[in-house]
């Protein structure tokens, strides 16, 4: 059954995509440990993480595209779930401290025994161990989405408005997450982390390693969608978002195939979140702003809605020029260029990049098609006289 | 000792009167031998004369003593006589009034210590429960109800019984109710009525004031202001709960004037327009820009600044959102999250913009003077912009109605809204209605704008702060209706600040946001949902 799912959600696009990915992940941390420094082709660790931090928004993008592309959920709190994971593996890497803090505490991360806490909060026991904290990425954000997603989904609230309450969550994790007394570190979030599974986070090895599994971990979410989405459920899906009033008197429970697709999608962001942690070395409540679950729907429209691969570009995309124009003199000017992108993807570029590209490959194959039946027609001396000639 | 004390004072009392009077006999009447005690230059002499000046009630008085206390009374030891040095430099005869052309060579300011400061201060107090202007009687018996010094009594006693205005009678009342429940030699039943004044006064002050009567207190005093200690602590919640109504009422108005626009693009149209909070913002810089110019240009005209912003924010936003609407919107109908993400896009563009412009700190935009200060009803303060601002938002809405109800621009906005091909068969034009109609509700935000730039900061960022709340609001109250706008944001305000001191400003936030998102569940179109084929359109 497997091979089956994999040979047909792999077509020519996908299986490119599968391979660059692959070799970008291999050949990037190889470069970075195995070539001299200074040399042309080595790739700085500074590059390292950075692109470590496009391929986890890829992976978020990818979450997006398939509840958007796919099903017509807009959800505008991804990067609540996004976050949750982050924290879930912040928690993890503050544990790991241990007695190296500023404070010295060994069970204590410094920000407790700066608030004066006695001991750990109920919710924080566990994350010294890495399997019950990789647990918790999947769970946390999985828990909330299905919470969210059952009652949302149950009484059919659809559209703009599922998409502004997803925006509600977000900002209300985001006032909760900046509270001290929350026991997340407050507007500092967590930070200062030192190993991760006994490895040091900074490490160039480290971070190398990250960086594949991420590649990794992106290939693996890539193939999920595309077995989802080229089955019959992935059919519904489609059904449900073009015509969801419809499918439901076809006969399909609409909302659970909205649920579960939903709670998968979340269970995705978390890891892309989990992965972006130990990579940037930080998580704060900034993360839940409204305006980075917009920016990441962004990324889903430039690179083309419904296209999955198309996300994961967009996402590299838009992240590289950020941090291009971000860093340079034109710094004014990115949030002109952030809106106007939005503005003219939108009105110009529906489909996006990808579905722009393969819908004018498909135009061309198609004229070149007629244009083949016209030239065999008329050799043929039976088509349509030509008014030009 | 004490009485010793007296004793002896008395005796010099005497022995100074009869010495004055031998030696000045041209004076006639108490308050001229009293004045003239000033000139012996003897601490006790001038002790007693402050009493007995500030006792007998002459116009003088008052002058007198506050030329002591500013070191303008000078005395002639010689002639007995005592002068005041005016504020303007003119000099009269301390004990007649008459103006005298220059003081006398000999004379000395009268000296003061630092007990005898105090006797002033109290005599003056004292004196201004006898001053003609109502409203330096008023804080007189305020301070003393505070201080409730024992040797005021009699001189509020009489206060009350000459006063005639009420409120300043009542507080008179008030004032000697307190002293006489801190006076150790008062009787029962004059502590018990004390007791039941405080009681009927019922505010934070007499709460204090009855908490800090002594353990010593007889028991059937200390059982009456037990009573009334908590009678006024419920009156004082009570209050409270009122406070929190008007707080929740004014948050209300806020949310209101925010949302009131997105109610007319969001509700009515069904357009997205997440770079409304953006109109706002742009509305409290035409205020900021209107007043700077006043500033510079017309500084008398300070006053009308607001006046002139609103119609001139309505102009500009709503000019902007034509634009808007011509340029972007009108491409994305019927694509609902499009629209969304063209107009979160454009939001960073206008801040941006902004930002650029204007600069990303906060603007200053002043109050007008009718904006400023705060009256009191009852227990609680209520601010003169807050109260403007939901007088304000009500008339913004009543007006909006009308308009819809009544304008043939309405009708149409109503009609189009409803059946669009149906619209165009009759003849509208259905497309400069939809520009027109975001137009208004651009207008409208820009109005709130002008509004909110008075009690908040002008940033580029002040939009974003509104937005979310704003979605609430109109989605709370149910898409396409006027009323549920009015009555969501009411409810929200209130619900917040009711919220807020059981649970903190920012849990309060999210226990609203919660039960928001859950409400949604339950009425997935709001409070007052359109019904019939209208749902579904």
């Amino acid at each position: 059954m497997t091979p089956h799912i994999l040979t047909r959600s792999l077509d020519r696009a996908a299986t490119a995509f599968v391979l660059l990915v692959a070799a970008v992940g291999v050949l990037i941390p190889l470069s970075n440990l195995l070539l001299p420094q200074g040399s042309m082709f080595q790739v700085p660790t500074y590059l390292v993480a950075l692109w470590g931090k496009y391929v986890c928004y890829a992976i978020l993008a990818l979450s997006i595209d398939l509840i958007w592309g796919y099903c017509g959920i807009l959800s505008l709190g991804h990067g609540a779930f996004f976050a949750l994971g982050g924290y879930a593996m912040g928690m993890y890497l503050m544990r790991q401290i241990g007695s190296r803090g500023v404070y010295g505490n060994p069970v204590l991360p410094d920000f407790m025994v700066f608030l004066n806490w006695d001991k750990l909060p109920w919710y924080w026991y566990g994350f010294d161990k890495f399997a019950f904290a990789a647990l918790m990425v999947l769970l946390v954000p999985g828990l909330l989405a299905f919470c969210f997603g059952w009652l949302a989904f149950r009484s059919r609230v659809t559209g703009v408005y599922l998409s502004i309450i997803t925006q509600a969550m977000t900002y209300a994790l985001l006032l909760a997450f900046f509270r001290n007394d929350f026991g997340f570190g407050g507007n500092n979030g967590l930070t200062d982390f030192k190993d991760i599974l006994g490895f040091n986070v900074q490490a160039e090895g480290t971070r190398a390693a990250l960086f594949l599994l991420s590649c990794l971990a992106l290939i693996i979410a890539f193939l999920i969608c595309r077995a989802i989405v080229t089955s019959k459920l992935g059919k519904v899906l489609i059904a449900v978002r073009d015509a969801e009033s419809r499918t439901r008197f076809l006969g399909y429970r609409v909302e659970s195939y909205k649920l579960f697709v939903f709670t998968l999608s979340a269970c995705m962001a978390g890891v892309a979140g989990a992965l972006y942690v130990p990579q940037v070395g930080i998580i704060n409540p900034s993360e839940f702003a409204p305006g980075n679950s917009i920016e990441a729907v962004i990324w889903v429209a430039v690179g083309g809605r419904g296209t999955l691969i198309g996300a994961a570009i967009g996402a590299v995309v838009v992240n590289y020029a950020k941090t291009f124009f971000t860093s340079g003199p034109l710094a004014p000017y990115w949030l002109f260029m952030l809106g106007a992108l939005f503005i003219l993807v939108t009105l110009l570029l529906p489909k996006g990049i990808v579905g722009t590209f393969s819908s004018w490959r498909e135009t061309r194959r198609s004229a070149a098609i007629a244009a083949d039946r016209n030239s065999a027609a008329r050799e043929d001396g039976v088509g349509a006289p030509n008014p030009a000639e | 000792m004490f009485a010793n004390c007296i004793d002896r004072f008395r005796a010099l009392l005497l022995s100074i009167l009869l010495l004055s009077c031998l030696v000045v006999p041209a004076l006639a009447g108490p308050f001229e031998d009293s004045v003239a005690k000033f000139a012996t230059d003897d601490f006790s002499d001038t002790e007693a004369a402050i009493g007995e000046v500030a006792a007998s009630g002459n116009a003088l008085a008052s002058p007198i003593i506050s030329a002591l206390q500013d070191g303008r009374l000078s005395a002639d030891p010689d002639s007995k006589k005592v002068f005041i040095t005016q504020a303007d430099g003119k000099i009269v005869d301390a004990a007649t009034g008459a103006a005298v052309d220059k003081l006398p060579d000999n004379a000395a300011a009268v000296r003061l210590n630092n007990r005898l400061r105090r006797t002033v201060e109290a005599a003056l107090g004292g004196l201004t429960l006898l001053s003609p202007d109502p409203a330096k009687r008023l804080a007189a018996a305020q301070s003393v109800f505070k201080s409730h010094e024992e040797n005021l009594l009699p001189t509020v006693e009489g206060a009350l019984a000459k006063e005639s205005v009420k409120p300043i009678k009542q507080a008179f009342a008030e004032a000697r109710a307190a002293i006489i429940l801190f006076k150790s030699d008062a009787s029962d039943s004059d502590k018990l009525d004390a007791v039941a004044v405080l009681k009927a006064r019922g505010d934070q002050e007499a709460l204090a004031l009855l908490t800090s009567l002594g353990t010593d207190q007889p028991p059937l005093v200390a059982k009456a202001a037990a009573g009334a200690v908590s009678s006024i602590q419920s009156n004082l919640a009570m209050w409270s709960m009122v406070q929190n109504a008007w707080y929740g009422l004014s948050l209300g108005s806020v949310l209101l004037l925010a949302a009131i626009g997105l109610a007319i693009t969001f509700g009515v149209m069904g357009v997205i327009n997440m770079a409304h909070g953006e109109m706002v913002m742009i509305g409290a810089y035409t205020t900021f820009v209107v007043q700077e110019v006043i500033r510079t240009r017309y500084p008398a005209l300070f006053d009308y600044s607001l006046l002139i912003a609103v119609p001139l924010a309505f102009v500009v936003a709503g000019f902007i959102g034509v634009l808007i609407e011509r340029t972007i919107i009108r491409f994305l109908y019927g694509r609902p999250l499009e629209t969304l993400l063209a107009t979160w896009g454009l939001s960073l563009v206008l801040q941006q913009a902004v930002r650029t412009a204007f600069g990303p700190t906060n603007r200053e935009v002043g109050n007008p003077s009718w904006m400023s200060g705060a009256f009191e009803l009852g227990q609680i303060t209520i601010t003169y912009n807050r109260l403007w601002i939901l007088c304000f938002t009500l008339a913004v809405f009543a007006i909006l109605l009308a308009m819809l109800r009544y304008t043939a621009l309405g009708l149409e906005m109503r009609a189009v809204t409803q059946n669009r091909r149906m619209a165009a068969s009759m003849g509208i034009a259905t497309s400069r209605v939809d520009a027109l109609t975001f137009g208004l509700g651009s207008g409208i935000a820009g109005i709130a704008g002008v509004a909110l730039s008075q009690i908040d900061n002008v940033s580029p960022n002040l939009g974003q702060s509104y937005i979310i709340d704003s979605f609430m609001v109109v989605v709370f109250g149910g898409v396409g209706n006027l009323w549920g706008t009015l009555v969501g944001a009411f409810t929200l305000g209130i619900a917040n600040k009711f919220l807020e001191p059981m649970a903190g400003a920012v849990l309060g936030k999210i226990a609203i946001l919660v039960l928001i998102i859950l409400f949604i569940q339950k009425r997935p179109r709001g409070l007052f949902a359109l019904k019939g084929r209208a749902v579904e359109a």
